[in-house]
């Protein structure tokens, strides 16, 4: 027995996606729409006779969702797998689990796979919290037998025993997740797949999933768990497979991931930036001292400013507005160029704004924005930036976290 | 718990598939039992519906068919078991049909979130219908103590017949099945048809009215032997079977059985990416 629980080979898949080029038209003519109604009634009879699947809007292009993945996951080992919105963990972990087959490529898997893609698939609303159990069990692949045994353990898990026989559309949605999520975690199998389930429930019953996933692996199972929340991934798993545009970016430690997933998204700003060279855009972001140099990281204890270049052209009415996230993906300040000034003047070329550095606790940032023209969204952007917050003389909490978002450092009055 | 190697491959044909089939066997019936106990929540009168629809039916039947238009029973049977006894079969194929047709996109959140061999979905919605037409039969017994007819010896053959009613049904219905997946235009087309088989399948009508050069050419409708099957089970000596018909009714139903798990095995990997 071999300990690669999965191995990929140059795993591809495409999909075929259409668009409508008359869309960008300002006038539609009758005689267009009926010409190009015709045409696409031509094509999908064509596509049927061939056997084709019909794809809407008049131009059809190929859309490659993953392209050439290859990795190994070992038996026992916990993988995060993450990427920006696009990057492919969704097709991925549906061809793992069998929902959806690769256009081309090789996957060979040991060991019976459970895939929770999404929590309480195929719950009924009109059945009982009991019937609901067996209906879920059966749909994940358990036998009757399987379920019986595990009932009793299955709904203490979940904390229903009191409304087992209520059909579950008056269960509270909190309820709900949680029968769904027992259910699925009392599977036995090898694999577990599971997709972002853990950003439902609360606070308790998240640490209550961890706790059972985390002891799933160290039973020897692989767990694969994909994920936008950093820490969640930080703290389920042992390695990180980061994808992009649908290849595999890289494969690591999740703290490294982690911060290669920041960079990424950073990089992407470059991107969007030149697509746009002849309309008003953000030209650059970034953490500045209080003498005016860049830097990566500021002292809480410094002064820090946000600054922004701007390219205006002859645009008129320019907003720009902007969020600071955490890496735990809470926003925590937002911020408004319409609060100081209405409009961006033409002749702007570049704008600070102090933040207040000595209220965040020590970590990584990112900054989201947007710039609209004319109240019209021009460009908007996940990550403009990132930067770190260090903070000298620690004094964090266990787990080397803090308990709140921000830290109360400097107004402390001590009276005699 | 054996270690099972699995690989996965664009085109690759499932080489456990049966074996799955059988594996996920209780889903089938979790699939059906949940069908048909939410079937009838919520509505005051429940089951009667099942019982009520064919009834009328038959009603409306007799009175057009038999009353009106005064088209021949077969022998001395009463019109009304006639008219029954191709409604039974009739009504169990169509709603196999429509419920099978629309049993995928219906389980859209199913098929987009788990892997399960996807026949069972469609073959579950056909037991719902059978569950159906177990319940008509109850009028069909009804009907025979009013008319005080006293079936044959070939009822005892009567389920066969109804394993061929299954058979019927089960290959159209996952030709459709699959067709509607990817062609949306079925959902159209399949109400149409449903109305329209009824008037053209012998149901109001024995079939011993189509004339005798036609007879052959009119069992190229695999329902019509099906029906003819069922008024020889239940009216015994009173009905003839046409032979070369019934054999052509067979041919037809294998053939739509093999081409419909053909089709749906060849587009079974790609639903999840239509619906």
């Amino acid at each position: 027995m071999s300990d690669i629980a999965i191995s990929v080979e140059n795993l591809s898949k495409s999909y075929l996606v259409g668009h409508n080029s008359a869309k960008a038209e300002r006038y539609t003519a009758l005689r267009d729409v009926i010409a190009n109604n015709a045409r696409n009634l031509a094509r999908k009879t064509r596509d049927m006779f061939q056997g084709k699947a019909i794809v809407q809007g008049d131009e059809v292009e190929e859309f490659w969702a993953l392209k050439d993945l290859s990795f190994d996951i070992k038996q026992g080992d916990r993988v995060g797998i993450i990427g920006r919105n696009g990057a492919g963990k969704s097709t991925l972990l549906k061809i793992l689990s069998r929902i959806t087959e690769p256009t081309s490529g090789r996957i060979k898997i040991n060991g019976r796979v459970a895939s929770l893609l999404e929590v309480g698939t195929g719950f009924h609303p009109e059945l009982t919290g009991r019937e609901n159990i067996f209906l879920n069990g059966a749909i994940l692949g358990m036998s009757r037998n399987e379920i019986q045994r595990k009932f009793d353990e299955i709904v203490a898990f979940a904390e229903v025993e009191r409304f087992l026989d209520t059909p579950v559309k008056r269960y509270s949605s909190g309820m709900y997740v949680r029968l769904a999520f027992a259910v699925a975690a009392h599977l036995e199998s090898e694999i577990l797949i599971v997709d972002e389930v853990l950003a439902v429930g609360d606070a308790d019953f998240q640490k209550k999933c961890l706790g059972k996933m985390e002891g799933i692996s160290k039973g020897g199972r692989t767990v694969i768990l994909v994920s936008h929340n950093m820490s969640a991934v930080k703290n389920l798993s042992t390695s990180v497979i980061l994808l992009k545009n649908g290849h595999v970016e890289g494969i690591g430690s999740p703290e490294e991931m982690a911060n290669s997933y920041l960079r990424i998204s950073r990089d992407a700003t470059s991107e969007i930036s030149l697509i746009n060279l002849n309309k008003p855009h953000i030209s650059k972001v970034g953490l500045y001292n209080s003498v005016q140099e860049e830097v990566l990281a500021a002292n809480s204890n410094d002064e820090a400013f946000i600054f922004f270049r701007i390219k205006t052209y002859s645009e008129k009415r320019l907003v720009f507005g902007f969020t600071i996230y955490n890496s735990e993906d809470v926003g925590l300040f937002s911020g408004i160029t319409s609060d100081a000034t209405e409009f961006i003047s033409d002749t702007c070329k570049e704008f600070t704004i102090k933040i207040p550095i000595d209220l965040l606790n020590p970590g990584q940032y990112r900054l989201e924005g947007a710039l609209s023209s004319n109240g019209v969204t021009i460009e908007q952007n996940e990550c403009y930036c990132t930067f770190d917050v260090h903070r000298a003389g620690q004094f964090d909490f266990k787990n080397g976290k803090a308990k709140g978002f921000f830290r109360l450092s400097n107004d402390w009055n001590f009276k005699k | 718990m054996t270690q099972q190697t699995l690989i996965i491959e664009n085109g690759l044909a499932e080489r456990h598939y049966w074996r799955d089939l059988w594996r996920y066997r209780e889903l089938f019936l979790v699939l059906a039992w949940r069908d048909v106990s939410v079937r009838y929540k919520q509505t005051v009168i429940g089951l009667v519906w099942a019982l009520i629809q064919p009834l009328l039916t038959m009603v409306v039947f007799t009175v057009i068919f038999g009353k009106i238009a005064k088209l021949p029973t077969e022998g001395v049977a009463p019109y009304a078991l006639l008219v029954y006894a191709g409604l039974l079969p009739w009504q169990f194929f169509a709603s196999s049909l429509s419920g099978a047709s629309n049993s995928i996109s219906g389980n859209a959140n199913l098929i987009g979130k788990v892997y399960f061999p996807r026949l069972i979905v469609p073959t579950a919605a056909i037991v719902v219908s059978f569950v159906d037409f177990m319940i008509s039969f109850v009028i069909l017994i009804g009907l025979m103590l009013w008319y005080q007819f006293m079936p044959g010896w070939q009822i005892l053959t009567l389920p066969l017949f109804v394993v061929m009613a299954f058979l019927a049904s089960i290959g159209p219905g996952l030709w459709i099945t699959s067709l509607n997946v990817k062609y949306r235009d079925f959902r159209y087309i399949i109400p149409f048809m449903v109305q329209f088989g009824l008037y053209v399948s012998p149901v109001g009508f024995s079939s011993g009215v189509v004339p005798e050069e036609w007879r052959l050419l009119y069992s190229l409708n695999p329902v019509v032997g099906v029906i003819d099957g069922f008024r020889w089970a239940i009216l015994g000596g009173e009905s003839r079977l046409y032979w070369p018909g019934f054999a052509l009714s067979w041919a037809l139903i294998v053939f739509f059985l093999w081409l419909g798990i053909k089709k749906f095995r060849q587009m079974e990997k790609s639903f999840a990416d239509l619906i």
